[in-house]
This record gives structure tokens, C-alpha cells and sequence, in this order.
């Protein structure tokens, strides 16, 4: 009896121990291959054949195409450069440059992949679509209100991700750090 | 009391095989992968396009709304598949899935160098297959190999800005993916 109960245990412990795992490393993402760069991180292995067992499982689960490689690769930012969740009630400014790359777009998801609902129906800038500064520098501002200049509406959601993405870009597998790929800050101030 | 903790031991390290056995069994049990989300809208190897997303329908997450795009559900159990892309003025790219949405190969307009993009997608069966005399005629033919037997290929167009997204859907409304014989 005593043993029958101490297997039932060992695999409740086991059910609950190895499936919280799954879900947490699936839900929060992994570190293999993935590059940092402030508050930007892209996993460029993920759009190859190459893919770990892990990001395999995640792109699965949620029904994503990633990136191919041959096309281009996705920066995520889930917080701004001092580690602060993005929250669509603050304003998030973005400035600097990109990368070298073709074209880029920039778009904001709620952490489900869906974009983020707004009264102006403006879900992202496109490279041709930002105005810069004479030295190719760009602000983009990212709030619940309308501001001037290159302004993306947040609606007011609570949680959001922005999405960085490179097309026919020699950034990819081999890119290491900001000097290969400066990627713009990301500053948030909450009211 | 020494008991129940190695009791508990014992079914963290089961856990950890479980962790990792459900890592690998996930993608062969998923119900909400790509491929099964589209495969309602999108026939068999022929290509369709898809709707734009907007916040309350998307067919896939993570879409970029910059671009229009369509999708070709192949199987290639009953022959290879010949894909032809007249590229847009701005950007295009097609990228190839395999059943459990792992991206074995994408290209882009630059890169195929021409107004069309051609390229023939088979097994490896099939491409070993393949005569010897047509393999030197088709030096100028892009062959892909497809891992899994179906699969999905989107093909995708910039609109770089709001206006000119008809002009990325009617360059896709172009593209067609065709089995052959």
C-alpha cells in the first residue's frame, strides 16, 4: 500500500514537475541561439532547418511561420532597454537607427500574436513610411494618444510586444552584437 | 520522511523525462499548428490568398500587416509541384514549411534575380527520380527539396505603404502553385 501510494506521488510529481516545465520554456521562450541587443532579442536559427527542439515545440504550439532565414529575421521587444515591461498606458519612445536591410517593418502584437486593436487602424510603420532626421535618425513614439510625427496608437492595451522585422538583411545566424546590428533604444515613461 | 524525498526525487527525474518527451511529442500532436489552421481555407496545392489581419481575425499570429500574402498547401504524393511568383515592385519572398512549420528554405525577389521567381518543389524521392537529361535542362531551374511529403509555401509582397498594398495583392494574384502530371 505504502508503495503503491509513493509511485502515485513520484508521478504526480513527475506530471506536474514536467509538464510546468514544457510550459514555462514554451510560453517564455528559450535562450539557445537567440541574440540580445538592448531590449530587442531575435532567435535567427529559428527561420532554418536548424531550429532547436524547443522554438520546433513553441512554433508549433502557437501555429507561427517564422522568418526564413533567406528572407529576413524578427527582432522581439517585450520591454524597454532598462528591463520595464512595454505597457500600452505609457509612452515608449524609439529612436537611432536599424540595420542595414532592404526594407523593415515595425509592429505591435498582444503577447498572443494578435495586433493590437486602435481607432486609427495604423498596426505598424513600414521603412518608407518613417521620417527621419537629416543624419537618418528616427523617433518613433508608441502611445495611447495621437502625437506628432511617426506615432503608432497602443489603444491602450495593457501588455504589448513590438516586432522589429529585417528584410534581405545580412543580419542573421552569424550577427553577434549591436556593432553588427544597432538596433534602435527603447524608452518607456509611465504617467 | 527519507523515503517520501526520495520518492520525490524520483519523480523529478521522471519529470525531466517527461519534460523533455513532450518537447519532442509536441509538434506531432499539435491541433493549432499552421498547417491545420489553414488547411480549412486553403485546398490543396493550389494557391490562395489570404485576408489581411486586423486585431479580431488573423489566420496565423505574428503576421506582418505590411504585407499582403497567400498561402500554397501542397502534398506531393502525387507528383512534384511547379511554383511560379511574378515578383511586386517593392519586395517579395516566398518561403517554404514543412508539415510541422519548420522553415527549410526561403527566397527572395533579389535573390532569384528576375521578374519571375520559378522554382520546382519535390521530395527527395522524386528528385532522385528525375532522368538524368532533364536534370542538365533544368540548369536553369530552381529545385527544391521538400523533407516532408506536404507542407506549405507562403508567398509574400511589401505594400511599403497603405496605398500601394493592391498593388502587393494584385502582384501575388499572379502566383500559382500547379502539380505536374
Amino acid at each position: 500500500m505504502r508503495l503503491l501510494f509513493g509511485f502515485l506521488f513520484a508521478f504526480a510529481v513527475a506530471a506536474v514537475f514536467g509538464l510546468g516545465l514544457t510550459q514555462y520554456a514554451l510560453t517564455r521562450g528559450t535562450a539557445f541561439g537567440a541574440i540580445t541587443i538592448g531590449a530587442w532579442t531575435a532567435w535567427p536559427k529559428t527561420g532554418t532547418a536548424d531550429i532547436d527542439p524547443y522554438a520546433r515545440a513553441a512554433v508549433a504550439r502557437s501555429g507561427e511561420l517564422p522568418i526564413g532565414s533567406g528572407d529576413g529575421v524578427a527582432f522581439y521587444a517585450a520591454t524597454d532597454d532598462t528591463g520595464r515591461p512595454l505597457d500600452g498606458r505609457c509612452v515608449v519612445t524609439m529612436s537611432g537607427i536599424t540595420p542595414a536591410a532592404r526594407f523593415w517593418t515595425l509592429a505591435l502584437y498582444d503577447p498572443d500574436g494578435r495586433l493590437i486593436p486602435n481607432t486609427a487602424n495604423r498596426y505598424g510603420f513600414t521603412s518608407q513610411e518613417i521620417t527621419r532626421a537629416a543624419d537618418g535618425n528616427f523617433q518613433i513614439v508608441i502611445s495611447a494618444r495621437a502625437r506628432s510625427g511617426n506615432w503608432l496608437p497602443t489603444g491602450g492595451v495593457d501588455r504589448y510586444v513590438a516586432v522589429l522585422r529585417l528584410y534581405d538583411t545580412p543580419v542573421g545566424v552569424a550577427t553577434r552584437n549591436a556593432k553588427d546590428a544597432p538596433m534602435p533604444a527603447v524608452a518607456e515613461s509611465c504617467p | 520522511m527519507i523515503r517520501w524525498l526520495f520518492w520525490l526525487l524520483g519523480g523529478l527525474l521522471l519529470g525531466g523525462i517527461v519534460h523533455l518527451g513532450s518537447v519532442l511529442l509536441l509538434p506531432r500532436t499539435a491541433t493549432q499548428d499552421a498547417y491545420t489552421r489553414l488547411s480549412p481555407s486553403a485546398p490543396a496545392n493550389s494557391m490562395v490568398p489570404m485576408p489581411a489581419a486586423t486585431p479580431d481575425d488573423a489566420v496565423l499570429p505574428f503576421m506582418d500587416p505590411a504585407f499582403a500574402f497567400s498561402v500554397c498547401r501542397y502534398d506531393l504524393t502525387g507528383g512534384p509541384l511547379k511554383l511560379r511568383v511574378p515578383v511586386s515592385q517593392a519586395y517579395t519572398a516566398v518561403s517554404f514549411y514543412t508539415r510541422n512549420g519548420v522553415a527549410y528554405y526561403a527566397i527572395n525577389d533579389r535573390a532569384a534575380g528576375r521578374k519571375t521567381i520559378e522554382l520546382d518543389l519535390m521530395t527527395p524521392q522524386q528528385h532522385a527520380d528525375l532522368p538524368d537529361d532533364e536534370e542538365v535542362t533544368s540548369a536553369d531551374r530552381l529545385i527544391i527539396e521538400s523533407p516532408t511529403a506536404t507542407g506549405l509555401i507562403l508567398v509574400r509582397a511589401l505594400g511599403p505603404e497603405p496605398g500601394l498594398m493592391p498593388m502587393a495583392r494584385r502582384a501575388l494574384s499572379g502566383a500559382q502553385c500547379r502539380q505536374q502530371g
